[in-house]
């Protein structure tokens, strides 16, 4: 069999079988000894601290300078799409909450919003509702932009950042188990609404929380931007222009990076996004210390919007959270109790004690779902990475007929290749923490 | 569209047992008459005039949940894409990769690949349907026009295995290079679940008992 640098193979019945598990180091370099190439080969994960999750990259290389840079991805395949076509239209929020795992809510968002114009109550949507959805998306925006620079900076050898960027995380984190009861994977917007309303006393917390934050973000900017080890590691690295952007589908901070001021809170609003004052962020380096610099200057508008949600939830006080009509709404609200989070006291007492009819429409809309007109809907969020958009199709049942994320980190990582060759191996690690991908979202 | 028999959720009827034979109907989406509304007219009037080929290439246009659908026929596919993404009038720059769909009841045109297109020009968005029988199914890669469409275009083939023509490397993405079958087939079979208790086993998700 002759050497192929990139995986040993096999022939089987089924045809010629890669294996994509490495070689051992002493044999590759006894074979590279063999021959006159300079060319080396290497795997660099899918186990890599330093490549964002299960991701592997193949580098072929030329000294320290990389040829060629493919992805292998599907490490972390997970069935999710598929997974959904067996549970009703509400279940399907808790598989999707886990594909993108670092924006949860955006998923949820999308996939709800998708299911909605298919069921033709985009706009029966309760105020109080679309608030609640976008304020969580903001919060959620500032933990995911937190982990970009807290892993991106530790990919690149900085080990302060994750300190700062995690407190400031922690902060959001505890938001979201006060709403929701979880801190990830929340499963909280759901067709017609949101899981439950904001507690009484959150707002309050939340308003504190922006005012904690946008002192603390100052740890970071003070500790990166500018900085000229920081600057070393990202300025020029990863280059992908406009051009490159637009022909690859690549969205969000890549492509504001590259100086188009394409947001879709701004140029397709949704859930209200129209009714906010905040900027597009932009800078037209096309390199990784851009995408860095709009992803920071995010922050600031995401908080922002979290404080101008707030204002929009004391004056909605009371106001319902899911939609009027009994035969999509989720029948119960949650609520804590003295054994944990449940369906509420007052809805317990109804369907327990007072009305049959109560009782079995209950179990009606939890067993059965409800039903989603036949057809095919397609809707987009700005995830914090870029457009996720969701292809919804129903055959009139209650369950989905097909459920399709196209994930911003699975297109984005195509530009792995454009954004890496022909540069230094260290550059790859810069260029790739740049792309941000979250490999849950990449392989689904 | 697909029929159910004896099952619930059959509206119109007295019938709420669900077990008095009844069928239900999916909704047909036919194709849309003039005029489309919102942008669509434009969209589509800017497409006849730079695409002379036009009645010839679209089989139909649906117009669905504020969405316009263009079903285009598989050998008109790269040319329609080109003008879309060429025409500064229309001026799709961005495709948001691939969807495939499989219907097996719909004979000749079971598999469907839906690409969802983006303007940022002029702040648009379309979707081209191209629809394949099961036995052929080969459609144009679109890879040449929007070279983002690689990555998309391989994860439908290993799913529902479309092949996507003059992709310059079809391999399977998610799934590992030695699997049999594309998953979200719905022809696809599913595994159940082993019980250790004497003759007993949980059935496949798809063959137990459950609301549609």
């Amino acid at each position: 069999m002759t050497f192929d640098p990139y995986a040993s193979s096999r022939e089987t019945t089924e045809g010629r079988v890669y294996s994509v598990t490495g070689g051992d180091w002493d044999e590759l370099s006894t074979e590279i000894g063999a021959t006159k190439e300079e060319r080396v080969v290497v795997n660099m994960g899918p186990q890599h601290p330093s490549t964002h999750g299960v991701l592997r990259l193949i580098l072929e290389l030329e000294g320290e300078t990389v040829t060629e840079a493919r992805c292998a991805i599907g490490y972390l395949h997970t069935g999710i799409e598929k997974n959904t076509e067996y549970r009703t239209w509400t279940q399907g929020v808790t598989y999707v909450t886990r594909m993108d795992y670092l924006a949860p809510i955006f998923n949820e968002t999308a996939y709800c919003m998708s299911t909605e114009k298919l069921l033709g109550i985009t706009d029966q949507i309760p105020e109080r509702a679309q608030v609640i959805r976008v304020m969580m998306m903001e919060l959620n925006r500032i933990s995911s932009h937190m982990v970009a620079f807290g892993t991106g900076g530790l990919e690149l050898g900085a080990l302060t950042p994750i300190f700062f960027a995690f407190r400031d995380r922690e902060t959001v984190l505890d938001i979201f188990e006060e709403i929701s009861g979880l801190r990830m994977n929340m499963a909280y917007i759901r067709p017609g609404g949101v899981a439950q309303d904001v507690p009484q006393d959150s707002v309050a917390h939340i308003r504190e929380a922006c005012r904690n934050m946008r002192k603390s973000f100052k740890d970071n900017e003070t500790l990166l931007v500018g900085n000229s080890i920081w600057m070393k590691r990202t300025k020029d690295i990863g280059y992908l222009d406009l051009a490159g952007c637009m022909t690859l589908g690549v969205t969000g901070p890549i492509l504001r990076a590259a100086g188009m001021p394409w947001d879709l809170r701004k140029s397709q609003p949704y859930s209200g996004y129209e009714n906010y004052k905040f900027d597009v962020i932009t800078t037209d380096t096309c390199d990784a210390y851009g995408r860095f610099l709009v992803r920071l200057g995010e922050l600031e508008q995401s908080l922002r919007i979290i404080e101008q949600c707030c204002d929009s939830l004391d004056k909605l006080n009371g106001a319902p959270v899911m939609v009027a009509d009994k035969k999509i709404a989720w029948p119960a609200q949650l609520a804590v109790g003295a054994d944990g989070i449940g369906n509420s006291l007052p809805h317990i007492r109804e369907i327990m004690g007072e009305s049959m009819e109560a009782l079995i429409h209950h179990f009606k809309i939890v067993t059965e779902g409800f039903r989603v007109p036949a057809g095919q809907a397609y809707a987009a969020v700005e995830s914090p990475r870029g457009e996720t958009g969701v292809h919804t199709v129903s055959d009139g049942g209650t369950r989905p007929y097909r459920v399709h994320f196209r994930e911003p980190s699975f297109n984005n990582l195509q530009s792995t290749a454009a954004m890496c060759e022909g540069g230094m191996i260290a550059d790859v690690i810069s260029a790739v923490a740049s792309i941000d991908p979250v490999m849950g979202g990449v392989d689904r | 569209m697909s029929q159910d028999e004896g099952m619930f959720g059959v509206q119109g009827t007295g019938d709420t047992s669900g077990f008095g034979g009844l069928v239900r109907t999916g909704a047909s989406t036919g194709s849309a008459e003039r005029p489309y509304g919102s942008y669509f007219d434009e969209v589509a009037d800017d497409l006849e005039r730079a695409y002379p080929e036009f009645n010839d290439a679209i089989e139909s246009v649906v117009i669905q949940n504020g969405e316009l659908t263009f079903h285009v026929k598989r050998e008109k596919l790269v040319d329609v894409a080109k003008i879309l993404r060429d025409n500064p009038k229309l001026s799709f720059e961005m495709c948001l990769g691939v969807s495939g769909v499989h219907y097996p009841e719909q004979t000749d045109r079971e598999l469907h690949a839906v690409y969802p297109l983006l303007s940022l020009t002029h702040n648009r968005r379309i979707r081209l349907e191209v629809s394949v029988p099961d036995a052929d199914s080969h459609i144009p890669s679109l890879v040449e026009v929007w070279a983002g469409n690689n990555w998309h275009e391989r994860e439908t083939f290993d799913m529902f295995g479309i092949i996507f023509d003059g992709h310059a490397g079809l391999t399977r993405i998610l799934m590992p290079d030695d699997w049999a079958g594309h998953p979200q087939r719905k022809d696809y079979p599913l595994g159940g679940i082993p019980v250790e208790f004497q003759g007993a086993t949980i059935p496949a998700p798809s063959e137990r008992r459950s609301y549609q």
